[in-house]
């Protein structure tokens, strides 16, 4: 049953409490569609139920592009709050095999691996080959960086990169656009992308038309979510700056192990749940660290984010899946 | 039974005194900083020329400690209750932070 809309302003079909109830329903298997910077959701009940309005979204009509974004697979790591990240991982990729279409590629977000260890990168990759999916885009997360300033990082993924290991690259129509924010960040300092590559990201995107559909990602959130937790990009709004002229611009981040979405003018930014463990909502523990759910409870705070782009529309549907409901 | 009294006051005394002493035996030795919650735990300590620090992570996620001129005190990353010493030879202030989480700081003033 859908719900009456009380204040309609902007005659987009969602008011304000419309737009809250489905920030409530973020993680738990929403269908997110921008068009014009205006976020519409509908639950998937609803739209399996046949009674969205977004269902053609998910029937995909020739020349559409899906992929899947995956984020934090913290490989290595073994705590109580999950004894078994590689089975989660499997069952993340089992979960983007099951998709009705099989996704272009895969993004990785970062912290692919725990300890940066050689053994804990080998057991991603092998892993991911399992994946039904053309190729995979990877960031690196502060996790895979660890005591060689990304050394290691670069010489496995950083094939056809800038810098640190950052990159843009088009697909059916398309501008996507991977970011370096987790390398020389400053004492008392959040994420940051540096001078060398800001200026990078302004020449790639200049000659760009401002109907050409935007996507970045990167590991930290690019936006300001909760800097006591060094939950933001220091520079991440001047990155953004360049990016303000497009009709249409996604922002994929992981890092908080979360899902959270934002709209500003034209930016959408969303966070991606982790494939290993959970973290708490800003503020709601004394540290960000790993959250320790009832073991029943862990595959619905785990998951993946399918993202669905038809050509010619300039709109990107955002479906966060957990792992088990 | 006055005398009985007594002797429950002392063994009470007794008991109030054991738990003191084990207290302070947790207490963090004075050249040890625990990383525990995100955090430098104490955030700033004093020690005397020639004291070797040692750092301790108590969280489930690796933490460095780095200093930031970002050459004086360099950890390699230290997993969940692994350590890292290191011993300061002369006096001063010396400023450090974790580089995998730069909002987490800490200081060791040498005297």
């Amino acid at each position: 049953m859908r719900d009456k809309i009380i204040h309609d302003h902007h005659h987009d079909g969602i008011d304000r409490r419309g737009f809250l109830k489905c920030m409530a329903w973020v993680g738990t298997g929403v269908l997110f569609t921008v068009t014009g910077g205006i976020l519409r959701s509908e639950t998937i009940t609803q739209i399996t139920a046949g009674a969205g309005a977004l269902k053609g979204a998910l029937v995909r009509p020739k020349g559409a592009l899906s992929f899947v974004q995956i984020s934090d697979s913290h490989i290595g790591f073994s705590k109580d709050a999950n004894k078994d990240v590689v089975g989660t991982l499997q069952e993340a990729i089992a979960r983007i095999n099951a998709l009705p279409t099989p996704p272009a590629f895969i993004l990785h977000t970062g912290d692919l691996s725990h300890l940066s260890k050689a053994a804990e990168f080998d057991a991603v990759d092998q892993i991911l080959r399992s994946a039904k999916a053309g190729q995979v885009f990877y960031v690196p997360g502060e996790h895979d960086v660890l005591n060689d300033n990304g050394k290691q990082y670069l010489g496995r993924y950083g094939k056809n990169t800038q810098g640190d290991g950052w990159y843009s690259f088009d697909h059916s129509g398309v501008h996507f656009i991977g970011l370096v924010n987790v390398l020389n960040l400053k004492a008392g300092g959040l994420g940051a992308l540096g001078t060398e590559q800001l200026e990078w990201l302004e020449d790639d995107v200049k000659g760009l038309s401002i109907d050409t559909p935007i996507v970045v990602f990167a590991h930290i959130p690019l936006w300001t979510i909760y800097p006591d937790w060094g939950w933001g990009t220091d520079d991440g709004a001047q990155a953004l700056s360049y990016l303000k002229r497009f009709g249409s611009v996604t922002v994929l981040n992981g890092h908080i192990h979360q899902t959270m979405q934002k709209v500003e003018g034209n930016i959408t930014f969303h966070t991606a749940m982790s494939t290993a463990f959970p973290q708490p909502a800003p503020g709601t523990a004394p540290s960000p660290g790993p959250m320790k759910v009832p073991a029943e409870k862990l595959r619905s705070v785990l998951g993946i984010t399918d993202v669905n782009y038809i050509e010619g529309k300039s709109s990107l549907a955002i479906i966060d899946s957990p792992l088990a409901s | 039974m006055k005398r009985i009294l007594l002797g429950y006051a002392g063994a009470i005394a007794l008991m109030v005194l054991a738990i003191h002493t084990s207290i302070a035996r947790e207490k963090p030795v004075p050249n040890e900083v625990t990383i525990d919650n995100f955090s430098f735990l104490p955030q700033t300590l004093t020690v005397p020329v020639g004291t070797t620090v040692m750092w301790i992570n108590r969280d489930d996620i690796p933490h460095t400690v780095l200093s930031t001129d970002r050459k004086t005190i360099v950890s390699p990353a230290l997993d969940t209750d692994e350590k890292f010493s290191y011993t300061f030879t002369a006096a001063g202030t010396n400023d450090y932070y974790c580089s995998v989480h730069p909002h987490m700081k800490g200081r060791i003033i040498v005297q």
